[in-house]
């Protein structure tokens, strides 16, 4: 038992959030880019997923790496009026917004799916946000199985 | 053409020998159900669209079932009472190819507008015979106070008689109504051809009640248990999609294999992540009309979610589904200044 219980503890401590970003090609990326070249320095739990536009985002993306297992999910595009397809990023926005708020309904902690726009100068702010974004999900800890737990009660 | 009410020898065939053929609901309200024959009557026999799609008589007590009538007397078949619950904008698009009547009470209606605002169908190849709706009755409610097996139940004014093999209860219409109908605010079918009778006044009947601002209230763990329990139970039937007017896509994300979005087993997280997205895809085209809920064999409870969705799209964007058919769906647009206080 105490073998056990000690393994269990070692798990939980050395527990990293696992974050997975999709960063818009034409500015986050570019931005995540920079950040890089000019050895800004920020938390390697990020994975990147390249995409054209933020408005390329599936919601079934977001959810199927939460459903994978993946602890926070980070969208990112060029702010409103730079968008390289001219409308994608307010598209995503909408898109965004009623994801972000029915997931948040259904009791997915705020802080798991989260949006930003950066830039492809802004590797400072790139920087931050990620440093952000692992910052709220360490709090919030491992995400929620999708399973049954025994004590789940009716409303 | 699709089947009508089995005859006698076939509820024999399914074991039922003992429950009578009980006899037609005529009390729901003649008035309107002479008018809805007479309207399809007219429209078939001047060739002015091909069939009506109305409701029959159900096989069951409670129920009433979909009718497709081609010929001036098939639509003698057609009824109109409180248990015309389905949404019957949900057959037009395997019908595209047809001049249709069809009956739409409000909630059909907005889904006909939505769907129209998609571009499904040509609007000429369609005639709609709206009903101010008198809200419909839940059949489960109805089925939870009966101490046995029903075999009859009439409409009586704003009764509902029940029968039983060794009882009659005498309900009261409106304390079994459906929730959805309870708070329904859109009764008079807002694109109409033709209406049934003058319009209803629009109100709600009870607007305490709110699924979705008590589901709210609870902690965030208690409600991803709650959901999951609830979504735990489906069997992936996929009726809620096949009730759904607005799920048409010809390959469903749930019937996709590249990419394979989802498992094809029992897996409570596939089945969260598939109610987590059918609900998600009605943002912005929901009509809030229930028939997810009401076909689900289960008993899951699914309104909760897409009541949340549109009061966010009312909120976000001042727009409810299926109201004015020149508005355009909010996820299709955009305005530069929508909110974006989430966004870093």
């Amino acid at each position: 038992m105490k073998v056990k219980d000690s393994a269990r503890i070692d798990l939980e401590s050395s527990w990293q959030p696992k974050i997975l970003a999709f960063l818009c090609n034409w500015c986050s990326y570019a931005g995540a880019d920079l950040a890089g070249t000019s050895r800004i320095q920020y938390p390697p739990n990020v994975r990147v997923i390249r995409v054209p536009c933020s408005g390329r985002v599936n919601p079934l993306f977001i959810l199927k790496a939460l459903q994978s297992g993946v602890d926070g999910v980070l969208v990112s595009g060029c702010h409103p009026g730079d968008c390289h397809y001219i409308s994608g990023n307010y598209v995503g926005r909408r898109k965004s917004a009623t994801l972000k708020r029915f997931l948040e309904y259904l009791g997915i902690e705020p802080g798991r799916v989260q949006f930003s726009w950066v830039s492809a100068a802004e590797g400072a702010k790139f920087s931050q946000v990620v440093k952000e974004v692992t910052e709220d999900v360490r709090k919030l800890g491992p995400i929620r199985r999708w399973t049954l737990q025994p004590q789940a009660q009716k409303p | 053409m699709m089947a009508n009410a089995p005859s006698v020898g076939a509820w024999k065939s399914i074991g039922a020998e003992s429950v009578q053929p009980f006899s037609p609901i005529r009390q729901g309200n003649p008035m309107i159900e002479q008018r809805i024959r007479e309207k399809a009557k007219e429209l078939l026999s001047r060739k002015d669209v091909d069939l009506v799609i109305g409701f029959g008589r159900g096989t069951l007590p409670l129920r009433a079932t979909p009718l497709f009538a081609r010929t001036p007397e098939e639509a003698e078949e057609l009824i109109w009472n409180s248990f015309c619950a389905a949404n019957l904008a949900t057959y037009l698009h395997k019908l595209s190819r047809f001049k249709v009547g069809l009956v739409v009470k409000g909630c059909d209606s907005r889904s006909v507008v939505a769907l129209l605002r998609e571009r499904r169908f040509e609007p000429e190849r369609l005639f709609l015979i709206g009903v101010p709706c008198q809200r419909m009755v839940d059949r489960r409610k109805v089925q939870r106070v009966a101490p046995g097996e029903i075999l009859d139940a009439r409409e009586q004014g704003d009764r509902i008689i029940v029968k039983g093999e060794d009882f009659e209860i005498h309900l009261k219409r409106d304390e079994f109504l459906y929730s959805s109908c309870q708070a329904c605010l859109h009764r008079n079918p807002p694109k109409a051809d033709w209406l049934a009778s003058p319009p209803v006044e629009e109100s709600a009947l009870t607007e305490a009640f709110d699924e979705a601002r008590l589901f709210e209230e609870r902690p965030s763990e208690e409600r991803w248990n709650f959901f999951i329990k609830e979504t735990s139970r489906c069997i992936r039937c996929y009726a809620c999609r096949e009730a759904c007017p607005m799920c048409y896509c010809s390959e469903c994300f749930v019937d996709s294999s590249r990419p394979k979005w989802i498992g094809s087993g029992l897996d409570p997280s596939d089945l969260a992540f598939y109610h987590i997205v059918r609900a998600y895809h009605q943002t912005g085209r929901c009509a809030g009309c229930g028939a997810c809920e009401r076909a689900c064999p289960m008993e899951i409870r699914l309104s909760y979610l897409t009541q949340k969705l549109n009061r966010d799209v009312k909120e976000l964007f001042e727009f409810e589904a299926g109201l004015d058919p020149k508005d355009r769906p909010p996820l299709s647009t955009y305005e530069p200044d929508d909110w974006q206080e989430f966004i870093k």
